[in-house]
């Protein structure tokens, strides 16, 4: 279209207005469409800026002050940058922040590699494989709360199901495996959850991201007469490659912010072993009550999110170019 | 794609490959499907039958996972339940074997409504809002709008600890904590983003040229927005609702710092159950599979969509 839609649309408006009968053409002519754009957006601008906006900047306030919201009479004490620098310099919050890194780390990993695999499977058209894809997606749908509470049950060491598998399968006696309560073994608890339910949603984007490569492409690479493990390399993976990156973009914002299921799950411990960053700043804020501590907390956290995904979304976008 | 197209294709995968593929796929899902089918499993067992090691496959059904779900009960001497009048109705009756008399109603059924109240109503809301957001950002040169819809994606970036931390603070100043009002705006503000995201894709693909045309027809904006776009966009609506339901839905984080008693949802609540000498993992599990039905249902409604909702329609397929 060359001519610019909203001359068009104007021009449309006009013809109507002389078109239609008094009443209807004033009411026409009283609603603009530039008053109609912005009477749309305005509800979801409100609501927004009422409860994201409003309480963020409140939050940044909140995180140069010593405000304690178990005590709203206290006085409230201007601490500059205190807060920032304790938050920075806080050897747990160091911790919680290593721990956060190891869980998205393992999480995307297993997911990524196994949620390929899927997919290119998938991708081989067997008869079923709509049902079965559609059996597979389930788990990502659930609350994570509510199936990884039940998963507390599965890993129990004497009754669970999760235990007796693995000792039936290993021999290992199943009092050894203590997966929430052991410390070398909690944080492979919450890394097994978390891909059994999200694995599925990397399979998705991936699967939508192999069936976007046209078909001549491999037929052009059969004529070359390409092999197979070639062809994989040379064309399945690069052009899957958008997709994946996009995958991991999601799951990794996801993850970085993951809370409830992990509270359920160890509730951050044993110790602090499980103590993700979400978790640690739940304690901080809701148990410690340092509220303005842990403003800061979270205003560091929100700012590595928003300058990784940024980040991120800049690579995504070279690879996609490319 | 039809299969006659590609049937003597090169790229046609071999009828070898095909059955791994299948093997390792049904595998994977088998596998994957067993925590859910013993979630089920858990629901109709006997308190017992559910502790028992090693775990029973079989066993007779009992429903006092469901009886405990929805009651909570007294221990009573043998001979105070002797001297009852017969029971009413088999709870009453599988409770008594226990020792035990049905003492009242358990919180379940209220949490179970607080959860559909505040879903629906968020999601009615955030459709609502969405939608007409969506229109305005697709048809209209509006200042700053890459800015605007980009800051609207952001807001689902905070992690949600990070956002309750001032909004505690305000629902308190305001009188909304622990009311599904407060729940409902909450919910509502976080799905808009992807409701607007979602729709202004779908709305996009709807041409300008039919409201143009009934414009030319003498429909004002409004009429033509009415009348023409919103019957062309019902797919798209539908589907982002059932993806702000699914989130409203299984929402924890801020139920569980924001809620605690009569606003509270189901996802807190159903961890809590408890019998006596620890979690009562039948009337748990009753509870999650009565929680998960819903959600299962949407799931295979959706699957045709779900790809674009997950990706806030950045994958159309």
């Amino acid at each position: 279209m060359t001519t610019s839609p909203h001359t068009y649309a104007d021009k449309a408006a006009e013809a109507a207005v002389r078109a239609t009968p008094e009443p209807l053409a004033r009411r026409v002519r009283a609603l603009s469409d530039k008053a109609i754009a912005w009477l749309f957006i305005a509800p979801t601008i409100a609501l927004l800026l009422a409860i994201n906006i409003f309480p963020l900047f409140w939050a940044i306030y909140l995180s140069f002050t010593n405000y304690r919201a178990n005590r709203p009479n206290a006085e409230v004490k201007n601490v500059g940058l205190g807060n920032y620098s304790r938050v920075l310099n806080d050897p747990d919050i160091w911790a919680s922040m290593q721990t956060t890194a190891h869980f998205v780390f393992w999480t995307i990993l297993l997911q990524t590699v196994i949620g390929f695999a899927l997919a290119y499977l998938i991708d081989r058209k067997f008869r079923g494989h709509a049902f079965w894809t559609t059996l597979i997606l389930i788990p990502m749908m659930l609350s994570p709360a509510v199936v990884g509470n039940f998963w507390r049950f599965l890993y129990e060491p004497q009754i669970g199901l999760f235990a007796y598998a693995v000792s039936f399968l290993t021999g290992i006696p199943t009092s050894e495996i203590q997966m929430l309560g052991s410390v070398s073994l909690a944080p492979w608890a919450i890394i097994i959850v978390d891909t059994w339910m999200w694995t599925p949603y990397v399979m998705l984007i991936c699967l939508a991201g192999l069936r976007s490569i046209p078909d001549y492409i491999y037929e052009a690479a059969e004529v070359d007469r390409a092999s197979n493990w070639r062809q994989f390399w040379s064309i399945t993976v690069p052009m899957a490659l958008p997709f994946i990156m996009l995958a991991v973009l999601f799951r990794g914002i996801e993850n970085f912010k993951m809370f409830d299921m992990v509270n359920l799950l160890t509730g951050g411990g044993p110790g602090s072993t499980t103590e993700v960053a979400s978790i640690a700043l739940k304690r901080d804020a809701f148990e410690a009550w340092a509220t303005g501590r842990s403003s800061a907390f979270a205003i560091v956290l929100f700012v590595a999110v928003f300058g990784l995904a940024n980040i991120y979304v800049k690579a995504l976008n070279r690879v996609k170019q490319r | 794609m039809s299969s006659a197209n590609t049937a003597h294709s090169v790229v046609e995968p071999s009828a070898r490959s095909k059955r791994i593929a299948a093997t390792l796929v049904i595998l994977y899902a088998v596998i994957t499907m067993i925590p859910l089918v013993w979630i089920f499993l858990t629901s109709i067992k006997s308190p017992p039958d559910s502790i028992s090691y090693p775990p029973k496959i079989l066993f007779t059904p009992s429903l006092e996972g469901y009886c405990n779900l929805f009651t909570t009960r007294t221990r009573q001497t043998p001979e105070y339940i002797a001297s009852l009048p017969p029971p009413e109705g088999m709870c009453d009756a599988v409770t008594r074997e226990r020792n035990m008399v049905i003492a009242g109603p358990s919180n379940f059924l209220p949490r179970f409504t607080n959860s559909l109240i505040i879903a629906f109503g968020s999601t009615f809301l955030a459709v609502g809002f969405g939608t007409l957001a969506a229109y305005g950002f697709s048809r209209f040169k509006v200042p700053l709008a890459d800015d605007l819809l980009f800051f609207i994606l952001s807001t689902r970036m905070m992690p949600p600890i990070a956002v309750a931390i001032p909004i505690y603070l305000m629902y308190r100043q305001l009188g909304l904590s622990d009311t599904a009002l407060g729940m409902m705006l909450l919910y509502t503000a976080v799905n808009v983003s992807l409701a607007v995201w979602l729709l202004k894709g779908f709305i996009d693909e709807i041409p300008r040229e039919y409201e143009e045309a009934a414009m030319i027809d003498g429909y004002s904006r409004l009429q033509a927005f009415r009348k023409v776009v919103l019957p062309q966009a019902t797919t798209g609506i539908a589907a982002t609702a059932i993806f702000c339901l699914i989130f409203a839905w299984n929402e924890y984080a801020f139920a569980s710092l924001l809620t605690s008693g009569s606003a509270q949802t189901a996802p807190p609540f159903i961890p809590t159950i408890i019998g006596e000498g620890g979690q009562d993992w039948p009337a748990v599990a009753a509870g999650t599979t009565i929680f998960l039905v819903p959600i299962l249902v949407f799931t295979i409604l959706l699957r045709k969509q779900l790809l674009r909702g997950i990706t806030f329609g950045a994958v159309r397929k």
